[in-house]
């Protein structure tokens, strides 16, 4: 039977002097659930900026700080594919800049691991595909371009289910990612390595994509803030496409203010991206505000729905209790809550997987062996083209494609295609409607906690099903954000659930803030996993 | 063997240069010497192409025999616009650059590379829409068509399916009168927008192909007919106007040879009175528009007899090649069934949205158009000929408007302009834009001819001498002095002073040789230097040859 434990909260964890003093306490967590309440978790952003311009650290301290976490905690998790030899070197370009008293980009010194399917140039980028291996795009990423004007410094390039098709990052052809909390389960996915790279601070924040739930499961899965842009929000020119109508760019962070600043360093139209929208991306940071300005009540008069659809049958009972507690707490916070159905819910997971497959049948036909990546060498044209792509794709990338063809066929597009965007139509105006009535709406991020590495990789079926929470979302189009909200029993000190919050289009601001408040004022919660303590 | 097929496809992703391909000639030719025969300004009379009857043999056998069939011909036309820039990315846009250097992440297909719509892709495309009476989709979108080809680098051509940018419309057009002449109406199926591919280059040993991906994402629009024409001529016709319209429009070089401007023809045949199609038959590589009307004919031709034979199950749905050196038609692949392109929705792209302002305003900035021209050429009292010659070039028409707006006599200005300068023209490869001679300077040529400042044998030394080395008429009457000689007494003197000086040409005149008249013409023009007015002249020579002194 699986019940809400409430570890108490813990440092930060900056350096890597601090992190060893976890051992301390995360032991405490596993042996009491009364522990004395600490202070609220700290954005590793601010942190890091504070301590660089107090001279406290340089950045090169606290890159060989992380970059040293990662050799002691990569053998068992696997988080990255690739880690950047200039880490020390762009670090040490920040520090001379403070040494030259020149001005700091938000994120300078500000160490982040990237998605493998986002273009980082002369990095590797894979998708983690055999396809694509060796492949080293001769341009960054438009969210990469920003993050490196603002200082901040790619750290590496993270594990992921193969061109972000999975939820359990067991699809990777390269590796598999454990998950930070219990090393026998999965990190979920897609983004799994990007998400369980924040949980054991391999890096301060890290960028993933959401296709369908990656970022938002993963985040749940390894007790992380994770958060998904409306669509349009950020540009997607260098994220290699998967779904283009439903992809976007996320961001991980340890706090919701770190995955908040995050987005608003990658957030803005972009003319290599018709897609990308011209909306004003406001200053978040003013809604960080620290735990001691926060009045009573500080969410008086916010209305929150919560999704009936999310809470039946299907959900493990200690997700719906996280849930449901969370709840009281947003209650306490002065929210007003009330229950909200989306009839058309139900419909949106075989919606998705029509639509997904389809976009990814077409959009992975460029990857054909002719121009970069893995070629096998054939006698004839279509031996080549069937070679390179048998050999290059896994096998869950082959079903997908294969659904996708088969679903956009003649005869078969009205039926399958077609039929999928009218669901997709309904499930917008249904959550147009709840928005219209409620600020923001509440559901779980998964029906359960991470599950043990191998358990769903026969059953497509069941995995799929595990993104009935998160998928709906990216067929309307709208910014949702994961936060972790308690834990449930499981591994060696429990498993983190993670509590979904959607809001209107282009109402990230209003997410964060009820995020970031909610995160502050969480009672006696710490999402620091035990592997920490176990490598220290 | 071929082991090494396509390999050097391979590009080396970080130069974004490919191996060294075949370098290509820079064809700058221009606009009107080439492209077509119809196209170029004199050639266009003296050798029309469509005006090429098919050759193959046609006995008066074959003859009663096609005369119980009528064929069915419609036309894809692929107009490659002359934009600036790509479609969906800033390369540029210029035909014959050593191959893959104007390549860019995007028209390459690198994973995570996304189209941007060039604008004037648009804009050419409600130009041409509304240049061909179509009614314009305001709101229209954009689709992929997904095959698998090295030379497409995405796997799926970026088009248009199901609503393009214009359809329904139409274009009228005239039959040269060599061919019957008589005027025709054709109409448009539609008109969309898309984006051309790269180009395949195999190795004469057929063991390695290449890729030239500068081509790869230039628009183009594609004018679908409608099953319309009946003969080749018809076709040739049709492909003719739309090469007209393009080039007047101004939104393609329309040259076929550099591939600006390709047709495939769909063609069927049925027995005189029956409803139905018969089975359709596909053909490309038609790269003018004689080989259009040459293989139209010889297929109908091919098809008729197989009719005639009771072999109509021989006809089959197919691409066939035009084989210019045999003159027939050859199969080049029999297709099984249709391809399934899985059309969907592109999702890169947002709709293409346009306001009534944005069409009214392009509405009434398009040129006048060829059928416009012609029919206002007409009424000017031009014959047929002279209308389809000068209407033909959009650069001749408008020079030969500009010399009529100047107040040149219509008849007399075409008339130089399809005479003397056209000859002229062909002579040296130049064409109308390139030659000194102004249009107001033609102008008031025909003006002094006219009013009988110079003669008009004076008229054509000048404008050799314009044409050659430019300058004004005015000029160079002045500096020659080559005004016409109009006064009478001036006349007579001259006349005087060369009967006096022929006496024994004067006797065999008056003894019945009158035929020498105009040898006493000739030589007082000649002491003229040309200049002397010649009906005073010779009114005046008679005068004094016939004298009674």
């Amino acid at each position: 039977m699986l019940s809400t434990l409430q570890p108490p909260r813990s440092l930060s964890l900056l350096p890597l002097r601090r992190f060893q003093c976890s051992k301390h306490i995360v032991s405490a967590a596993s042996s009491s659930s009364t522990a004395p309440v600490t202070s609220p978790p700290q954005s590793q952003i601010l942190t890091t900026r504070r301590s660089l311009l107090s001279g406290e650290t340089t950045a090169v301290e606290i890159a060989k700080s992380y970059l040293s976490r990662i050799r002691l905690t990569e053998p068992q998790l696997k988080c990255f594919l690739h880690v950047s030899e200039n880490v020390l070197k762009d670090a040490q370009e920040v520090d001379q800049r403070i040494a030259k008293g020149e001005e700091l980009g938000p994120l300078a010194g500000v160490l982040i691991g990237v998605k493998d399917n986002i273009c980082t140039e002369g990095m590797p980028s894979t998708a983690a595909s055999r396809i694509l291996e060796h492949y080293r795009p001769p341009f960054d990423a438009t969210a990469i371009k920003k993050i490196k004007e603002l200082g901040g410094i790619v750290v590496g390039k993270t594990n992921m289910d193969e061109f972000g098709m999975g939820s359990t990052t067991e699809a990777s052809a390269f590796q598999v990612t454990a998950n930070p909390w219990d090393l026998t389960r999965v990190p979920g996915g897609s983004s799994g390595g990007s998400a369980a790279a924040v949980a054991a601070r391999q890096c301060m924040v890290s960028l993933g994509s959401d296709t369908g739930g990656s970022v938002r499961q993963p985040a749940s899965f390894c007790g992380v803030v994770g958060l998904k842009p409306t669509y349009g929000r950020v540009s997607r020119f260098g994220l290699m496409a998967y779904a283009s109508s439903l992809d976007v760019i996320g961001c991980f962070g340890s706090t919701v203010a770190d995955a908040g600043m995050l987005l608003h360093a990658i957030s803005g139209y972009d003319r290599f991206d018709s897609t990308s929208s011209k909306q004003d991306v406001p200053e978040f940071q003013s809604q960080f505000l620290s735990v001691d300005h926060f009045e009573s009540k500080p969410l008086k008069g916010v209305k929150v729905g919560i999704i009936r659809e999310t809470l039946e049958d299907g959900v493990d009972s200690g997700v719906r209790s996280a849930t449901q507690e969370a709840a009281s707490h947003l209650e306490a916070l002065g929210c007003m809550l009330t229950e909200v159905s989306l009839p058309s819910f139900s419909l949106g997971l075989p919606a998705y997987y029509v639509i997904a497959s389809s976009e990814s049948s077409s959009n992975l036909s460029r990857y054909d062996g002719v121009r970069y990546g893995n070629q096998v060498m054939a006698e004839e044209l279509n031996k080549l083209y069937e070679c390179s792509r048998g050999e290059g794709f896994g096998e869950e990338v082959k079903m997908r494609i294969l659904m996708g063809t088969y679903a956009l066929s003649a005869g078969y597009y009205d039926a399958y295609y077609k039929r999928a965007q009218q669901v997709r139509t309904l499930i917008q105006k249904d959550f147009k409607a709840a928005l219209e009535q409620n600020d923001i709406l509440i559901s779980p991020a998964a029906p359960s906690a991470a599950y043990k590495i191998g358990e769903k990789k026969d059953d497509p079926l069941a995995m799929y099903a595990g993104d009935i929470m998160t998928v709906n979302v990216n067929l309307a189009g709208l910014p949702a954000v994961v936060l972790p909200c308690g834990l449930v029993e499981g591994g060696p000190s429990g498993l983190p659930v993670g509590l979904q919050m959607i809001g209107a289009a282009f109402d990230e601001e209003k997410l964060l803030k009820v995020g970031h408040i909610f995160e502050q004022t969480l009672k006696g919660s710490s999402f620091i996993p035990p592997l920490l303590a176990n490598v220290a | 063997m071929s082991t090494t097929l396509l390999r050097t496809i391979q590009l080396n992703q970080f130069s974004l240069l490919g191996t060294a391909l075949i370098r290509r000639r820079s064809n700058n030719v221009s606009v009107r010497c080439c492209g077509s025969q119809t196209a170029t300004t004199h050639e266009a009379k003296q050798t029309p192409p469509s005006r090429v009857a098919p050759k193959n043999h046609k006995s008066n056998k074959l003859d009663e025999i096609l005369r119980d069939y009528e064929a069915v011909i419609g036309i894809e036309t692929h107009v490659q616009l002359s934009t600036l820039t790509k479609a969906f990315c800033s390369c540029s846009n210029n035909y014959g650059s050593y191959p893959n250097t104007s390549i860019c992440p995007v028209c390459m297909g690198l994973p995570g590379a996304l189209p941007v719509l060039n604008s004037k892709v648009v804009e050419f495309g409600v130009r041409l829409g509304l240049a061909l009476n179509c009614e314009l989709s305001l709101k229209s979108k954009f689709d992929r068509k997904q095959y698998f080809y090295p030379d497409l680098p995405k796997g799926y051509q970026i088009s248009q399916f199901d609503i393009p940018i214009a359809s329904g419309g139409y274009v009228d057009l005239d039959i040269p009168l060599e061919f019957g002449g008589g005027h025709r109406r054709f109409g448009i199926t539609r008109v969309h927008m898309e984006e051309d591919a790269g180009k395949s280059l195999h190795s004469d040993t057929e063991d390695y192909s290449q890729v030239d991906l500068n081509r790869a994402g230039v628009p183009l629009l594609e004018i679908v007919s409608e099953p319309d024409m009946r003969s080749g001529v018809e076709a040739a016709e049709y492909a003719c106007e739309m090469q007209r319209i393009a080039r007047y429009l101004g939104v393609s070089n329309g040259n076929m040879q550099e591939g600006s401007l390709r047709c495939d023809v769909n063609i069927s045949i049925r027995p005189i009175g029956q409803a139905e199609f018969g089975t359709k038959v596909e053909i490309k590589n038609l790269n003018a528009f004689s080989a259009m009307s040459r293989a139209i004919d010889f297929e109908i031709s091919r098809q008729a007899l197989l009719y005639d034979q009771g072999k109509a199950d021989q006809i089959v749905t197919e691409t066939r090649l035009w084989d210019e050196g045999a003159q027939k038609t050859v199969t080049m692949r029999k297709k099984e069934g249709l391809a399934d392109y899985r059309y969907f929705p592109e999702p890169d792209l947002p709709e293409v949205i346009l306001t009534q302002e944005y069409v009214d305003s392009i509405r009434a900035s398009l040129p006048e158009l060829p059928e416009a021209k012609r029919r206002r050429y007409e009424a000017m009292g031009l014959g047929m000929q002279d209308v389809l010659f000068l209407a033909n070039d959009v650069s001749v028409a408008e020079y030969f408007d500009a010399v009529i707006g100047k107040g040149a006599e219509v008849k007399l200005a075409a008339n130089w302009i399809m005479g003397d300068i056209a000859a002229y023209l062909k002579n040296e490869k130049l064409s109308i834009n390139d030659m000194k001679l102004t249009t107001q300077e033609l102008a008031e040529l025909i003006a002094a001819i006219k009013d009988g400042t110079i003669s008009g044998k004076i008229g054509k030394e000048i404008l050799f001498e314009l044409l050659a080395k430019g300058g004004t008429v005015k000029g160079m009457i002045k500096e020659k002095d080559l005004v016409q000689i109009t006064d009478p007494a001036e006349i007579e003197k001259m006349v005087i002073k060369v009967v006096s000086e022929n006496q024994k040409q004067l006797e065999q005149y008056r003894s019945g040789k009158t035929k020498l008249q105009g040898y006493f013409a000739g030589q007082v023009m000649k002491m003229s230097k040309g200049k002397a007015n010649p009906g005073l002249l010779n009114k005046i020579l008679l005068e004094k040859l016939n004298a009674k002194d």
